[in-house]
This record gives structure tokens, sequence and C-alpha cells, in this order.
């Protein structure tokens, strides 16, 4: 394969279980499938949306890539700079500090993803410093010229976070993450803890730069609209699993899983004139800690029939690029949005 | 039983409500001169930024803000059936009533009733769920505990819960987030008030369980017949929902039009400038937002004259950033404080 | 250009006050937040004043401590009147000894017709300040040259004769001093072993931990007791000294060991270490640059919070005979001339070092209060 076509970043069953204990021993009882086999890649340039409900394993699939936290099992390729592939899973975490430099993280809380102790020179000049830029001058310059793209004056550096409103501090965690030009950038929620008003803002300056330095994202959301805008693929999860894979007009336009399609009809529009009757799921999100047989979301489903119960469906490709894990997705005629 | 109002009187007025927080800091003007107007049977949406005031609004028409807050000024008259449940009403200023008085007690949870944004804190950790629905039917009702707990098993069938009668003796925290949306809005209905204030009720819900809440609060009114004030910062829950819609930006109501009016037709520069910027489901995707310069200042630093000027597009200079604009009819039940409209 | 449209108009900069507060770091934001607890300010300068008391004791104290004299057993306070026929002329009335017929305990009465005068930085008993320049000044005293009869005692006197006012300085000094020996000693094993405990996790975590629930489990004074009892009856005044200081810390590290090790925990978990490892710092840069300053504020009010437990553990146990022991004065040697109900019946001043004691933990009670709501300044 040339290196063009290997993508940037391919994971392979990556799966997190986070032990249940109780009691006095604290013994183990029993696991979280948090995320219980993933795969995707994203390709070098495009935005790749993963969306959910809140538990569902979203955070942990994108910390997992980071090796934020410890995956279980699985494997993460990534293609560096020169075009080799390594797999992240199997580094130390000294092997791992160099990669550091290719691949960053936006938060989801503007207000406890910054040290309140520094300052906005060392918050976006630490990791140029600890990636060897020790002259104090060059550090300044080069966060001047960050502060200065993410949309912030230069002179404000020596003040500290709390100066700051959401938005304003998301910018600063942007800076922070764009400091070593890395290629990946995961985005856990970066617009959800922020105002209405501001969101925008920050999703444009995510676009703008993105062509400017041609990077790729994984954008975690739970907003299908943020995600609709910001994705080139969007990638549907469902307690651990993605239950569905696509180009975003696609995916949006004729989904295949019975939940996305939920999903969809769930958001509600902000046009008054488009009151539609909407999927109305029964019961609530399988619990990660006992998820049900089979296909996990048959208790809910409303197309569900025998084999989903016993048997859990492979994720196929359906359509060129589009990957979905349902029994039934041949024969299900789904309504999208519009 | 719902209580029988005349459609043409309004429900709820509120004039130039002011409700301040004094602190070390500074005066925080949490809600600075707020109007509203609500029909009977209407879901008025209120919509605002976090930190807008739309929770000290509702805090303030029930009389339960939390210390330091104090109304300082303006009125909130609502509509009250007669007494002896004959034909005809009265309306009283709540702003004027003792907040623990007899006759405040005697509307708070029976008259207008509250749901919060986040039922956990809204059960107590200790008391069954039942429980605390027994004890407010009892509170409000002549009847007996027997009776009260059927209402209850009653009630929390009604909205969806499955086995009621095992569910009444559980405790908040053994129910989920949604399951816990219920029975709140079970306690909060089971005394048949004519206004249901329901802050941000979703907020804490994801989206297919959100569904499933409107859905229930919808066909609630519909055959309870109250109205309902919906507070939310989700514009796609006021347009699926709400009849009218009062737009808030810092402490003050910047527009209240009909729903249709709101999304089509809007006059204030801010819930213009809001309705372009959000994304869209039905948008093409990867293109540009349209975003509102700025961000919302500091409570303590609230621009003088109209709230919204630093940010605003059609700003103008010697008007807009010197007193604060009145509201002003610009159609059928639309209001707007703008001085564009003067 | 759409950079421009983007760019987030930064808050309008109204006053200095807020440029102020834009640029200020932990340690000034803890500050201010501090300084508007007023009872705890207070108690700051309480605390600072009992320090000076502890540095300058022989100076504020104006006869030798151990100094005893039969004669003078039981005597009463003598006030000082600061004024004599409208102008300032500190003194104090002689004291007049008389045996009472009936109970044959002598008993005395202020003479008015005999004025002391109380002079400031009179001479007095040589001793060395700091332990480094001689001196034989003090704060106050009487001229041995010119009253040669007369003495003052502020806070009268014990049963052996000794001023209590002066014993007293000497005391606090030593109660005072063990307590922050105690509260050092608890600190260094505290961060140490909560430390280790709080990052490590895992089996280290556990031992620790099981060794902490076994220590807490123990009843204190019993404990104390017995170790207490155990000291040789021939040690030094040092040495038991030092041996107090070591049982009294035993049980003080295992409350901040968890205090940090909970903080560790909390703290791993915090958006913005992650964000630190994310970034490639290393785990010494992460612990000592993000993780450390944070609780940093946190221990020295648990520090504060400690610190009065100690006072009163030495106290008591000395109260009980089982710390220090004389010739050693402390607040607890002290009281314990005050077990005898019958002696305070009459001689109700050697309660007085009580006051210090109520005095100083309060403080420190209110100082730790006050430390601890200003520990987190961007608590929102
Ligand atoms: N450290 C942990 N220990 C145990 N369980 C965990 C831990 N972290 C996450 N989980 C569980 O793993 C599951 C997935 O969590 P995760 O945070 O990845 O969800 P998410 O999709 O990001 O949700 P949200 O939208 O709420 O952020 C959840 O059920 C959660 O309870
Ligand atoms: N108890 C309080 N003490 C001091 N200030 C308060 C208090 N409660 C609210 N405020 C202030 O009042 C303002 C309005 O708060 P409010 O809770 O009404 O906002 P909101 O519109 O409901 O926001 P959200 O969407 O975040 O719930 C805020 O600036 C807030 O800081
Ligand atoms: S496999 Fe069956 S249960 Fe699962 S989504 Fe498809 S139809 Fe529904
Ligand atoms: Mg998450
Ligand atoms: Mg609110």
């Amino acid at each position: 394969m040339s290196a063009a076509a290997t993508p940037l970043l391919r994971v392979a069953g990556l799966q997190k279980l986070f032990p249940v204990r109780k009691g006095f021993l604290k013994r183990t009882v029993g696991h979280v499938r948090a995320v219980d086999g993933v795969d995707f890649h994203i390709d070098q340039g495009e935005t790749l949306g993963l969306v959910g409900e809140s538990g569902c394993g979203k955070t942990t699939t994108a910390r997992c890539i980071l090796r934020a936290i410890e995956p279980t099992g699985g494997e993460i390729f990534m293609r560096r700079a020169d075009g080799s592939v390594v797999e992240l899973g199997g580094l130390r975490e000294s092997e791992l500090r160099a990669l550091r430099r290719e691949m960053q993280m936006i938060f989801q809380d503007p207000f406890t993803s910054l040290n309140p102790r520094m300052t906005l020179l060392d918050l976006v000049g630490e990791p140029l410093l600890v990636h060897g830029m020790k002259s104090r001058r060059e550090r300044e310059e080069r966060v001047a010229e960050l502060l200065r793209r993410v949309g912030l004056r230069p002179e404000y550096m020596r003040r500290f976070p709390h100066a700051f409103s959401g938005g304003e501090r998301q910018r600063i965690g942007i800076a922070r993450a764009l400091a070593l030009q890395p290629r990946l950038v995961v985005a856990d929620e970066p617009v959800s803890a922020l105002d209405v008003s501001v969101q925008a803002q920050i999703l444009n300056l995510l676009f703008d730069l993105q062509e400017e330095f041609r990077l790729t994202y994984l954008f975690v959301a739970h907003d299908l609209s943020v995600v609709r805008y910001i994705s080139n693929r969007v990638a549907v999860m469902y307690v651990g699993r993605i239950v569905e894979l696509g180009e975003t007009e696609e995916l949006f336009t004729s989904p295949k899983h019975p939940y996305t399609a939920a999903l969809l009809s769930a958001v509600p529009e902000p046009d008054p004139r488009t009151r539609t009757k909407r999927i109305v799921l029964q019961g609530e999100v399988a619990n990660p800690a006992s998820p049900p047989s089979g296909c996990y979301f048959h208790p809910r489903c409303p197309h569900a029939i025998e084999v989903c119960r016993t048997q859990a469906p492979a994720f196929q490709e359906i359509s060129p690029g589009h990957l979905v894990g349902c029994h039934r997705a041949h024969e299900l005629r789904l309504a999208g949005v519009e | 039983m719902p209580r029988i109002l005349m459609d043409a009187e309004p429900l709820l007025s509120v004039r130039n409500l002011k409700t301040y927080f004094q602190q070390d800091e500074g005066t925080v003007k949490a809600v600075d001169g707020v109007y509203l107007d609500m029909n009977p049977r209407a879901t008025l949406g209120v919509v605002g930024e976090s930190g807008c005031g739309k929770s000290v609004t509702a805090r303030s028409i029930l009389r339960i803000v939390d210390r330091p807050g104090r109304i300082v000024e303006g009125e909130i008259w609502f509509r009250r059936p007669a007494a002896n449940g004959g034909p005809g009403s009265h309306a009283v200023d709540l702003a004027k009533l003792e907040p623990n008085g007899l006759q405040m007690r005697s509307i708070r949870g029976a008259e207008i009733a509250l749901i919060f944004q986040e039922p956990m804190s809204s059960f107590s950790p200790v008391h069954s769920v039942g429980n605390q629905i027994v004890e407010a039917i009892m509170l409000h009702q002549e009847i007996g505990r027997r009776e009260a707990r059927d209402r209850a098993i009653q009630m929390l069938r009604r909205v969806g819960v499955s086995s009621p009668d095992q569910r009444i003796d559980q405790l908040a925290h053994q129910l989920s987030g949604g399951l816990r949306q219920r029975a709140m809005i079970a306690m909060a209905l089971s005394c048949s008030p004519t206004l249901l204030i329901a802050d941000e009720p979703t907020t804490a819900l994801d989206v297919t369980t959100q569904t499933q809440i409107l859905e229930l609060m919808r066909q609630l009114q519909q055959e309870d017949g109250m109205a309902i004030m919906l507070i939310t910062h989700d514009l796609g829950v006021i347009a699926e929902m709400a009849t009218d819609v009062a737009v808030m930006y810092l402490g003050r109501v910047v527009e209240q039009a009909p729903v249709d009016a709101i999304f089509h037709a809007p006059k204030h520069p801010y819930t213009r400038a809001l309705l372009r910027s959000i994304p869209r489901m039905r948008a093409r995707s990867r293109e540009r937002l349209t975003p509102i310069a700025g961000s919302v200042p500091h409570p303590y630093d609230r621009p003088a004259g109209c709230p919204f000027h630093p940010r605003c597009p059609d700003f103008i200079a010697g008007t807009c950033d010197r007193e604060p604009p009145a509201p002003r009819a610009v159609g059928d039940r639309h209001i707007v404080s703008c001085f564009l409209y003067e | 250009m759409a950079l421009a449209a983007d760019a987030g108009r930064v808050p309008s900069v109204s006053t200095t006050d807020q440029q102020r507060i834009f640029v200020a770091s932990q340690w000034q934001l803890m500050w201010w937040r501090f300084r508007k607890h007023r009872v705890a300010v207070a108690s700051a300068v309480v605390v600072a004043g009992f320090y000076l008391a502890v540095l300058g004791a022989e100076f504020l104290a104006y006869s030798d401590p151990n100094a005893s004299e039969a004669q003078r057993s039981l005597m009463p306070p003598q006030p000082i009147h600061w004024f004599d026929d409208g102008r300032f002329r500190p003194h104090v009335y002689g004291l007049k000894g008389a045996r009472d017929p009936k109970t044959f305990k002598r008993v005395y009465q202020a003479d008015p017709r005999q004025k002391i005068p109380v002079r400031f930085f009179a001479q007095g008993f040589e001793y060395r300040f700091l332990g480094l320049i001689p001196m034989s000044r003090h704060l106050i005293g009487v001229d041995p040259a010119r009253d040669a009869a007369g003495t003052i005692f502020l806070l009268g006197t014990d049963v052996q004769g000794r001023d209590l006012w002066s014993r007293l300085m000497y005391g606090t000094r030593i109660s005072l001093t063990i307590g922050l020996l105690g509260v050092t000693a608890s600190l260094v094993l505290g961060v140490v072993l909560g430390g280790l405990s709080g990052f490590y996790g895992g089996v280290t975590d556990t031992v620790i931990q099981r060794i902490i629930e076994i220590l807490r489990s123990i009843p204190t004074i019993p404990l104390w007791m017995g170790l207490a009892a155990a000291l040789p009856r021939d040690w030094s005044i040092v040495q038991v000294y030092f041996a107090i200081t070591v049982i009294i810390s035993l049980l003080g590290w295992t409350e901040l060991a968890r205090v940090i090790r909970g903080r560790f925990l909390a703290l791993r978990e915090e958006d913005f270490v992650v964000s630190a490892r994310l970034v490639g710092c290393s785990q010494m840069r992460t612990i000592f640059v993000h993780m450390v300053p944070s609780f940093m504020s946190h221990i020295i009010a648990a520090t504060t919070l400690a610190l009065p437990a100690m006072i009163i553990s030495e106290t008591a146990l000395s109260f009980l005979g089982l710390g220090l022991r004389p010739p050693a004065i402390s607040w607890g040697v002290l009281l314990q001339q005050a077990q005898n109900v019958q002696t305070v019946a009459i001689s109700p001043w050697l309660m007085i070092p009580a006051v210090p004691v109520i005095i100083a933990v309060m403080a420190f009670n209110f100082l730790g209060d006050g430390l601890r709501d200003a520990a987190d300044p961007y608590g929102r």
C-alpha cells in the first residue's frame, strides 16, 4: 500500500473494560464494557465524527487512542510523518512521548482542562518547553503567534485562565493543542460546555485551522447538528460498539441502522414549521456492565426480529464506505433527514 | 381536576421584574427588568444562554429565590380561580406576597408547579420517591394517606413509569435519569396546577430520552390543559414545543412573540444572530456558520444601555449604550426591546 | 475577513482592579479571599502573637520561672494600676501576708499605701535572647536597686511561690513548639506515605491504607498513656520532650496522609493533569509542576487544623502526669497544679494557664478554617 493510501489512524478491535469491584476485599465481580470492539480509520485531513448518547464510550475511545487510558485490547496504528506506521498500544510511555507531538487532544470542559495556576504563556508554551524549545524568547514569540491565530490578543499572555470566559478558554486549549503542530487532533465534545452563541465561533475556528494546517480530527460529540456541520464521515456508537459508519451526507439522509434513524429523528429542528412525528424509542440505553444478548439495541428496536435477540449482527459494508451492524440493514427503508 | 379559566385573560403577567443578588464582589443583576405574558394553556418557551437569568426568573415567580437574592422591583400578576370553585377569577401580585405566607404556600406546588433541571437534587435521598409525592398531595388536598398513595401510583402510571406500585417505594438514586424526571413530573402534576414551570427538564437527558419526556409533557398538557413555561437553551426544543417564545439575554427579555414569528420573522438583532449561528440538521455539511462576535459578559460587568450592544451588528452609537430600550409591540403579541423599533 | 469576525471580543477592561485580578497568581487570589474572613485574619494575628511570645519568652518574663520561695506561696495576682493621681505612673500595690487564725492558711491583703512602681525594660535575671544575645532587660519589672522589697506577681504565684506569669511564658514556648514539631513530623510522614499511596496505588496503597486503619482503630488515650508511661523515668527533659513529640505525631500523620492521598487520587483524573501527560510532560514535571502546587494550599490548611489537636494532646498528657514532668514547664505541667479542687477554690488564679490553651486552640481552628476556605480560589 502506498503511503498516501494508508490512513493516518486505524483502530482495530479496540476494547476497554473497567473492572466493577465490590465488597471489603474489592474483588472484581464484573466488567463495564465501555468500549467493546471498535474498528475505524481516519484519513489524513478528514474529520470523523463520533456520536452517541451519554455513556456509550465516546470519551473512552478517544482517550484510549491517545493512550490517556490503557486499552484492554485491540490495536491502534498511526502513520507517522515519515510514512512509517507504528502501533501505539505496544509502546512504552517514554517511546510514546516523542509521538505525542503528532497527536493532541482538545478537552470538553475549558474550566478544568487548563491548570489555573499557570499563565497563558506557560500553558501554551509548556508543550514547546517539554519538547525542547528551551529559549524563553523563542517560546514567547511562538505563543504570541498561536494566540493570535486562535483569536486571542498576545498581550494577554501574562494573564491566568480565570480572566477569560468559557469560549476564550477553549481557544487557549486549542492553542495549546496546536503548539506542537500535531497531525491528529482528538476533540472530545469541544463545544458542549460553551454558550450557544459562542459554539459557532469555535466550530468555525476548528474548521479554518483544519484547512490551514491540514489537520485530521476525531470529533466526539453528542449533538448531531454539530457533527453534521464538521464531519466528512460519521460513526454512531451504541453501548461500546459502532453500529453505523459512513459519509456524513449519506448517513444523515439515508441511515441504515434503526438506532441512527431514531437518533436523527430525535433531534428537534429549530424550525416550528417542520414539526414531525418522532420515533419514540422505548426504554433507556442499555447498561454497559450487563449488555443485552444478541444485538445490544434489540430491546429498544422497533424493527427487532427473533435473530436479533440471539445473535450479534456483523459490522458489514452495505455500500462502499458505509458500514452497518444490523441484521436487517439490507431490507429496512429508514427515513433520514429530509 | 383542571381549573377553568377564561382564555382571553392572561394567566401570568410579569412586569419589570428585577431580582438582584447583593454580594461582596458586587451586585449581580440576575433579572433586570423582565416582561412576560402567558395565556392559559399556552406553552411559553423561555430561551437564553447560560446565566441569562432564566432560572432566577422562574424562582422569582415561585418566590423561592436563594439568599442573598431579592426581588427589588416589579410585579408578577398571577390569575387564580375564584376561591369557592365558582366562575370568575382574580389576579394577585406574587411579588407582594410573603414568600412563606399562607397565600404563597397555597399557590406554590398546587397552582404553580416546578420541574427542576436536575431531578436528583429535588428529591430527598432518604425518603422514597412515592412518599414525597404522597406528601405533596396531602399538603394541598384534604385526603387521607391511603387515598393519596393511590393517587400517587395513578400519577406514576400516567407518566409512563412501569410497575408503579413497586417503583413508588424506591429511592431517587435507584431510578435512572429518565425515570427520575418522570417521577418529578408526576409530583408536579399531582395537584393539577394551572401553570407548570419546567426549568430545563431535558437538559441532563439523552436525546432519545428527551424525546420521550417532551412527548409525555405534550400529552399531559392536552389532557390537563395547564400552561407550561418551558425553560431551555435549546432552540430545537422550543421550536418543537412552544406556542410562544421569550428570548432572554443578560437578565432581560429582548423579544417575545408567537413561535412562528420568532423563527421566521425575528426582530431583535440577538434573536436573528442566534438563529443564524446555530448548526442545523438540515444544513449542508461543512458549511461555514455565522457566529455572534464576542462572548456573554461577566455578570458583574453588565454593559450600560442595551445589554446586547457590545455584540450587536446594528448598534446605534450614542443611543444603544445609554439607556436600556423599553419593550414595544411590533405586531400581534410580538414585543421587542430594541432601539431599531422605537 | 473570517478571522476578524470570529475573534472573541476580549472582555472590556473596565477597571484597573479587574486588570489586577487577571494577572493575579494563586497565592494572591488566596490572600484576597482569606482577607475577607475577618475572624481568620484576627486569629492569624493572635497566632503570630503567640509565636512572638515563644521567641521572646525570657524577655516577657520578669523573674526566673524556677526560683521558688516558700514565703511567697500562693500569692494572688497583683493587677497593674496605670495612673497615680492622674499621671501615668504604672504601679502595683504591695501585698501584706497574714495567717488566718482559723485555717492557719496564709492570706494576702493588697496594701494601697505601698506602691511598687513597674518599670519598662527593667533589669532582671540574665538570659540569652534567641539563645544568642546575652541580655538582662525584660519588658517589665521592678528595679531591684531601688525597691529592694518590691516584687510583682502579675498572675500570682503557685504553691512553691514561683511567679505564674513568668512560668506561663516559658510554658507557652514548650507547648507551642512541641505542637509545631509534632505537626512537622506528621507532615513529613503524611506527605511521603500519602503521596506514595496516592501516586502508585495498587499494593503500596493497600498496605499503607491498612496500616493507617489499624493505627486509627487503636483508642488514642490508652495508646498514648501506655507509650508515655513506658518512657524511662530517668530521661532528661530534652529526651522526654522529643519522645512526647513523636508520640503525639504518631496519629497526626494518618489524617494528613489521607488528605494527601485523596488529593493525589482526585488530581490524577483531573483534566489538566491528563492534559499535561498528553502534551508530553515527564512524570516528575506532572507531579511537581501540576499536581503538588494544586494541593499545597490544602496541606497548609490541614496542617493548621492539625495543630490544635497536638497542643491539646500535649496539655492533656502533661496534665495527667504522663507527658512532660517538672522541672520542664508547659501548659499541661502548669495546669497540673490546678488538679486539686481545694487549692483551686482558694487560689483560682492557678486556672489561668487554661486561658492561653483555649485561645490558642480557637485561634488555630479559625485560622485553619479561613485557610481552608481560601485554599481553592478557583472553586466555582
Ligand atoms: N474510570 C472508569 N471506571 C469505571 N467505569 C468507567 C470509567 N470511565 C468510564 N466508565 C464507564 O464507561 C462507560 C463509557 O464512558 P464514556 O465516558 O466513554 O462515555 P461517553 O460516551 O463519553 O459519555 P458522555 O457523553 O457522558 O461523555 C460509561 O458507562 C461509564 O460509566
Ligand atoms: N444564589 C446565587 N447567588 C449569586 N448569584 C446567583 C445565584 N443564583 C444565580 N445567580 C446569578 O444569576 C445569574 C442568572 O442565573 P440563572 O441561574 O437564572 O441563569 P440561567 O439562565 O438559568 O442559566 P443556566 O442555563 O446556566 O441554568 C447568573 O449570572 C448567576 O451567576
Ligand atoms: S439487528 Fe435487529 S435489533 Fe439490532 S438494530 Fe437491527 S433490527 Fe434492530
Ligand atoms: Mg464523554
Ligand atoms: Mg438555569
